[in-house]
């Protein structure tokens, strides 16, 4: 009688972050079952009120760190976890929250927060590598499904997760789509951004808005002369590289415009 | 190309006459044949390459204009299906794909088999409308893929209808290259478009004929037409301003390291975008991947592009880090070590890396300057 392989136990972390990456795990529907079945899912707050103390063989992190408490929790799962995979735009990049870093956090919780003295928050938001080793960094916000498959499926095989880190342009090539871009002069950040969604906006005929963060060499100083001559003002291109990656170079460095009032760009 | 100057001889004198309506009967009997035909058409208001079922799913009435970083069709009074710029993609994908299955394993009794990939019951292909340089990019791929299972039992069944072209976009330069506009030998058929839109079909080979037959097109062409249609592909060439600069390539050849690749590389995007888009550029990965739902594994084959990080790595990184190095890569690879390589040319002088580079970054002027 052959014995049942042992199902490697999973946790799913979140920090700040708004959960919308690890419901990609919940949104496999045709494939959880069967995901359920080959691996243990110890600890997942968002599908489950069982949990577990661990160790763990995997586990996945969404969210940034935020506060002094992330930074702690943070190290506790690095030291119960085997291997450790960061998923979506917060874990690997800070998320949107990161827009902070660029401004004055006590300015920007006077305004936000009505008491800002129940708030402690670190000065600056960063992602999970900064704190810890992480082992692979899924991008994405959120992260794509089929894409998470291959990072868990690739996990079971004992292999390294076939993750391209190259642009979106290359997906739109490959799926036959015409370059929005050249084609219809629309404002694009494909040339500069990491794949992984397959062109979802560019199938659309939408530009692609960069929510993969930089791709592996992304050139985002080439880019926005292009997006000049396309009629996207300065303190617009400053916003499409200052979303949900802002703190990922080379995206961070993207200079900031003088502020246009909305009187002078009328007259210009 | 011999026969692809812009001087070159009149159809042969046993070519026949199409009427617009005679496309059909053509594109029936090549679907009759059990073929998949597969032609331009316009898709998202661009020039696109698809399977057509009838003359009607052609881009006619459609021209387009192409510049550096732009591309633009829009519809017109013209009763032409092909006279415009070469199409968004390139034709390689029907050949070349860009994901391929190599080969899977999968678990028989405890054990491990492999299982080459299937060879899928495929339709021959038929090309249909395809022009000169794309053309002669299928000659390059040739010798390139030769080795390549997929590739040669596709291109061996493949049978290719050409059209001559009648116009140029301002970056063509086929004729520069030498590859156009008039389609070389590699074609079975060749249909050379008048400005009313009626054709003239100039059989290459016996089993194009035999196509021409069994379509019932046997109306022989006017001698009128035929210098007609003549004049319109010279007028096609005559327009070109775009040539390769063969002293800048061979100054690049003989000292890569004195050319100024930065100045051009300040523009790069390291997109990949060029690579895509050309006819010639075959690089493939290899992916090893494992199926969740029985533990089986699959090897495809992908498509790559040197201008991404990955493609140059080796233990410890990638050997071509900077923008600079992957643009000299390319273009050194493409217009000088492809005559080492593969004994031409790799650039076929379609101009879609100038057209579809976000930039407009031109191959033919990126380093003479």
């Amino acid at each position: 009688m052959s014995r049942e392989p042992r199902r490697p136990s999973v946790a799913i972390w979140k920090f700040a972050s708004c959960d919308g990456c690890q419901l990609t795990l919940l949104d496999c529907e045709d494939e959880l079952l069967r995901v359920a079945e080959l691996i243990d899912i110890a600890y997942f707050l968002e599908g489950s009120s069982a949990t577990s103390d661990g160790p763990f063989d995997l586990s996945i992190v969404e969210g940034s760190i935020s506060t002094a408490e992330d930074i702690e929790r943070i190290q506790t799962v690095r030291e119960k976890s085997a291997a450790v995979v960061t998923i979506g735009a917060c874990a690997t990049a800070g998320g949107i929250q990161a827009l902070r870093n660029f401004g004055d956090v006590e300015e920007l919780m006077r305004i936000v927060y009505a008491t800002p003295d129940f708030l402690s928050v670190l000065d600056t938001v960063t992602p999970i590598t900064d704190h810890i080793d992480v082992d692979f960094e899924l991008r994405g916000c959120p992260i794509d499904k089929r894409q998470l498959l291959e990072v868990i499926g690739s996990y079971l095989a004992g292999r390294r997760p076939q993750i391209a880190t190259d642009s979106v342009c290359i997906e739109c090539k490959m799926a036959g789509q015409p370059c929005v871009l050249v084609a219809e002069g629309t404002p694009c950040l494909g040339p500069v951004t990491h794949g992984g969604c397959g062109a979802l906006c560019p199938r659309f005929g939408r530009g692609c808005y960069g929510c993969f963060g930089p791709m592996d060499s992304a050139r985002p100083e080439v880019l926005a002369p292009l997006l000049t001559t396309m009629g996207m003002p300065e303190d617009e291109q400053y916003r499409v590289f200052h979303t949900f990656n802002a703190w990922s170079e080379p995206f961070r460095d993207q200079p900031r415009p003088v502020p246009v009032t909305l009187s002078e760009r009328s007259t210009s | 190309m011999s026969d692809s100057g812009a001087t070159a001889a009149l159809p042969d004198p046993a070519a026949v006459s199409l009427a617009i309506a005679d496309l059909d009967r053509l594109i029936s009997t090549l679907r009759d044949d059990g073929r998949v035909v597969i032609g331009p058409t316009t898709r998202d208001s661009v020039m696109t390459l698809d399977e057509i079922a009838g003359a009607g799913q052609l881009p006619r009435g459609w021209l387009d204009e192409q510049s550096p970083g732009k591309y633009r069709a829009t519809p017109s009074e013209t009763a032409t299906a092909f006279a415009h710029g070469p199409p968004s993609m390139s034709w390689k994908r029907f050949l070349h794909e860009e994901r391929t299955l190599v080969i899977s394993t999968s678990r028989t009794n405890g054990a491990m088999v492999i299982d080459p990939a299937p060879a899928a019951p495929e339709k021959p292909l038929a090309f249909f409308g395809i022009q000169a340089c794309d053309l002669a990019a299928i000659g390059v791929l040739d010798v390139a893929l030769a080795d390549d299972a997929a590739y040669r039992r596709r291109r061996d069944d493949l049978l290719v209808v050409a059209a001559s072209c009648t116009d140029s976009v301002a970056t063509c330069f086929c004729v520069s290259a030498g590859t156009g506009p008039r389609p070389g030998p590699l074609a079975d058929i060749v249909l050379t478009e008048l400005a009313d839109g009626s054709l003239i079909a100039d059989a290459r080979t016996e089993r194009g004929a035999a196509v021409l037959t069994r379509a019932g097109l046997d109306t022989a062409a006017t001698e009128a037409d035929c210098r007609s249609a003549a004049a319109l592909v010279d007028a096609a060439a005559a327009r070109q301003t775009r040539h390769l600069d063969t002293e800048a390539i061979a100054r690049a050849a003989a000292a890569p390291d004195d050319v100024g690749w930065d100045a051009v590389a300040e523009r790069c995007l390291t997109c990949g975008n060029c690579t895509m888009v050309c006819p010639t550029c075959f690089c493939t990965s290899i992916s090893d991947q494992t199926r969740l739902d029985d533990g089986c594994a699959e090897r495809w084959q992908i498509w790559a592009s040197c201008f991404s990080l990955d493609f140059a790595y080796v233990h410890g990184g990638s050997v071509r880090t900077s923008p600079t190095s992957r643009y000299r890569q390319w273009y050194l690879h493409k217009l000088v070590t492809w005559h080492d390589q593969f004994d031409s040319s790799g650039c076929v002088g379609c101009g879609r890396c100038i057209t579809w580079c976000p930039t407009g970054i031109d191959i033919t002027e990126a380093i003479t300057s």
